[in-house]
């Protein structure tokens, strides 16, 4: 009997052990207000430079200092199409993370996101978001629950070096189809490296398909009452496959790789690997922040458009808060939204201090943009600004000069993330098998899409 | 001797002094601290291994996201998984994988430690040589090995191979090459412990036997046969069987090195599972994900029972 009461003993003590470690580890989660205090974590890229952090951390503290009962706390987070839906099952977000358009709308209706629509209503520049950006954002009744942040058309990225090496002028870079199928033998014919490149992986192989087809004037799916119905089975799509598979089996211009997903083909590119590649308009920024490219090596043009309806795919970034955060966290999350994100849009003194503390720790400055608001507010914040661009803005010359001329079409509505998806090994055939069929394959494709769409 | 009246005097005294056991005696017996102390695994075990398998099992027979109510869709998730053309995919893709593993990765361990344990010198040197490829993290090891796979003509085997004028190969850059290049590397990165396995066991096979074996003539490779794989007969079933689960739970190979690609040529069962969990970002097939992790649970385990009788009698 004394050595069951000792064992009694000894486990309890156990169990109070246990609890006071468990108690220190709920008191440092997010959103618990301890003496009026709030504290939320909040999203920072994977993978940035030094400086890129330093700036960040600089950001935090300004906030802190303005919002004294706020403490921000920062995890690494980067979303990627098969790791978020884990971390969102798992609860392992941050308060405040970002998603892409695509995701917007479904996470909003699931209830995956918290609501804080009557918080953004009382932001002064609720009512002037550009309306086509802010819908990605919107529920069913018109309120924001997600904030726009950041908005593109995608682009054709390109080696200057490698383009010289090649015996190409870098300021004229491609303007059609045909030219990017040249151009890229050419680099790859003189210098080895891969005169084009695609990304294959995790949904970014259908992403970058899609971006061409629509560039051809296709469209991958369309909806007809309540009904979305799959056209990837149709000739922009055909033509843009077709061109991959001449490029690889014909020219034998696009490299070794053909596993690529976003990071690997950004990590190749800056490492001067690749000669052009297409994905979104503002990517200097992580080429910088996460690949350190050799700001002489870049350029930028826009995506060349052939044939009626083409437009260049638009996409962008939403702000959201966890829809785990109790009241005072979607309070203070909206805050950091408002600080971090929004107000450097919208505020002279807010875009110039940003600028600045990007600058000082040489982030850069000045990427181009599609406007979260109107082309008139995007065109004045570029002049407060305009003194701490440091971006290579004459080599984005080619972009910026045309952006605003193409059409941006927005991504497919429904699916968007399956859609793509299908779409991987589809391209992944084209670029591994040479005898891969693409009309079969798209065939095939077409009907695994139609099957997603209609569940 | 013993007759058969004596028997039940002795077994009867047994049983009612079982039936005599009373809370009173189980408590002074130590049963409550007994069962305290075990209370904190039981908990552990339950919380992190039993209640995920539990949920598991019912979240198969619904549609769910985690967040709203989850509806009850009875075996829909199961005749879904079972009629996904990437099924027969996944699963022809991983009995390849786990035949590549059986042919490669099974016997050269035993080899690797038959030929280190007739080594006299630095036989240290050779285990920890040996071991190295264990203790680099699977990630690291995944990101190293694609370096090597690099399909360029710089990449780190096809440098190699030009030095020899053999071209360079497309390594996980093609359907037909990409699950050998898998395999290789799962077999670089986990023969060091298995290697370690049998180097004990050879330890316990009396060296009486090899001299026996010697005296009456026998080979090396005879000792080999007639000693040696005999003695570790127990140890191989283990490390088959092993193996076997092993493979046909293959996903961070596939995973890190190829997605399941190119074109699902290295999608396996594990990988599907995963994709029809996560992914789709905006919520996943939970119910399909679990169903066919049960109907995998299931599968392994109706082939162990069948391994293990089947080799029952061979492997006392």
């Amino acid at each position: 009997m004394k050595s069951s009461l000792k064992a009694i003993a000894a486990a309890t003590v156990l169990f109070a052990a246990v609890g006071t470690l468990s108690g220190c580890a709920s008191s440092s989660t997010s959103g618990s207000s301890a003496h009026g205090k709030t504290t939320i974590v909040v999203a920072i890229d994977a993978g940035l430079k030094k400086p890129a952090q330093d700036a960040f951390n600089a950001q935090v503290k300004l906030f802190e200092k303005a919002n004294p009962t706020i403490t921000v706390k920062s995890r690494e987070y980067t979303w990627t199409g098969t790791t978020f839906s884990a971390e969102l099952a798992g609860g392992t977000l941050p308060d405040v993370f970002t998603i892409p358009f695509t995701d917007g709308r479904s996470l909003i209706e699931q209830k995956q996101v918290a609501d804080i629509s009557s918080l953004v209503k009382a932001l002064p520049y609720a009512s002037k978001f550009n309306p086509a950006v802010v819908k990605n954002g919107e529920d069913a009744s018109g309120n924001i629950q997600a904030v726009p942040i950041a908005a593109y058309g995608q682009a054709l990225h390109y080696n200057r070096t490698l383009f010289t090496k090649a015996g190409l002028d870098p300021d004229k870079p491609p303007t059609t189809w045909a030219e990017v199928r040249s151009d890229a033998k050419a680099i790859a014919d003189k210098t080895g490296e891969a005169g084009y490149a695609t990304m294959t992986q995790s949904n970014t192989g259908g992403w970058i398909l899609t971006s061409a087809a629509y560039a051809l004037g296709g469209r991958a799916e369309t909806k007809s009452g309540k009904k979305f119905t799959a056209t990837v089975d149709t000739k922009p799509f055909k033509k843009a496959l077709t061109d991959l598979k001449t490029m690889r089996w014909t020219d034998d211009s696009m490299g070794g790789n053909f596993l690529y997903d976003w990071n690997g083909i950004n990590q190749d590119f800056a490492a001067g690997k690749i000669g052009m590649y297409i994905s979104g308009g503002g990517n200097y920024g992580s080429l910088v922040s996460q690949n350190a490219i050799k700001p002489a090596d870049y350029g930028e043009t826009v995506v060349p458009l052939e044939g009626k309806d083409a437009g260049a795919l638009g996409g962008g970034t939403l702000a959201v808060v966890s829809a785990k955060a109790d009241d005072a966290a979607k309070k203070a999350s909206v805050k950091w939204i408002d600080f971090y994100y929004m107000s450097t849009l919208i505020t002279k003194s807010d875009a110039v201090r940003d600028a600045k503390t990007q600058a000082a720790s040489q982030q850069p400055v000045g990427a181009p943009q599609v406007p979260v608001f109107d082309q008139k507010t995007y065109k004045e914040t570029q002049d407060w600004i305009k003194s701490y661009v440091n971006v290579p803005v004459d080599q984005m010359k080619p972009y910026v000069s045309q952006e605003f001329d193409q059409a941006i079409i927005p991504e497919p509505a429904s699916q968007t993330q399956a859609l793509y998806g299908a779409l991987d090994p589809v391209v992944q055939a084209v670029l591994t098998d040479k005898n891969a069929n693409v009309d079969q394959l798209l065939s095939q494709a077409n009907t695994s899409i139609q099957q997603i769409l209609d569940k | 001797m013993t007759t058969l009246e004596n028997r039940p005097s002795t077994a009867t005294p047994t049983r009612s002094a079982a039936r005599r056991r009373t809370p009173v005696t189980w408590l002074r017996g130590g049963g409550l601290g007994n069962l305290v102390f075990l209370l904190p695994l039981l908990l552990v075990f339950g919380l992190f291994s039993w209640w995920p398998i539990i949920r598991a099992a019912v979240m198969s027979v619904q549609t769910t996201n985690l967040v709203t109510a989850p509806v009850f869709v009875g075996w829909a998730n199961f005749s879904h998984v079972l009629h996904d053309p990437l099924l027969g995919t996944a699963i022809v893709n991983t009995i390849w994988f786990a035949v590549l593993a059986l042919i490669f990765g099974y016997p050269l361990p035993l080899i690797m430690a038959v030929l280190m344990s007739e080594v006299r010198k630095a036989k240290g040197l050779y285990s920890a040589l040996a071991y190295l490829p264990v203790v680099v993290p699977p990630v690291v090891s995944v990101l190293l090995w694609k370096f090597f796979y690099d399909g360029s003509a710089t990449g780190v085997f096809n440098t190699i191979l030009g030095w020899v004028g053999i071209p360079p190969q497309p390594w996980l850059q093609n359907a037909g090459t990409a699950m050998p290049s898998l395999v290789l590397e799962a077999t670089w990165a986990a023969a060091g412990g298995t290697v370690i396995i049998y180097l004990a066991a050879l330890l316990s096979v009396p060296p009486e036997l090899y001299d026996a074996a010697e005296v009456d003539g026998a080979s090396v490779w005879g000792k080999i046969w007639h000693v040696t794989l005999p003695q570790l007969r127990g140890i191989l079933f283990v490390t088959l069987i092993l193996q076997i689960i092993g493979t046909a739970q293959v996903f961070l190979e596939p995973y890190l090195f190829t997605g399941g690609g190119p074109n699902h040529a290295t999608l396996t069962v594990l990988l599907l599972i995963y994709q029809y969990a996560f992914q789709n970002s905006t919520g996943g097939d939970y119910g399909s994900a679990t169903a066919l992790s049960i109907m995998l649970a299931v599968v392994l385990g109706i082939l162990s029972v069948l391994y293990f009788r089947l080799t029952k009698r061979w492997s006392v």
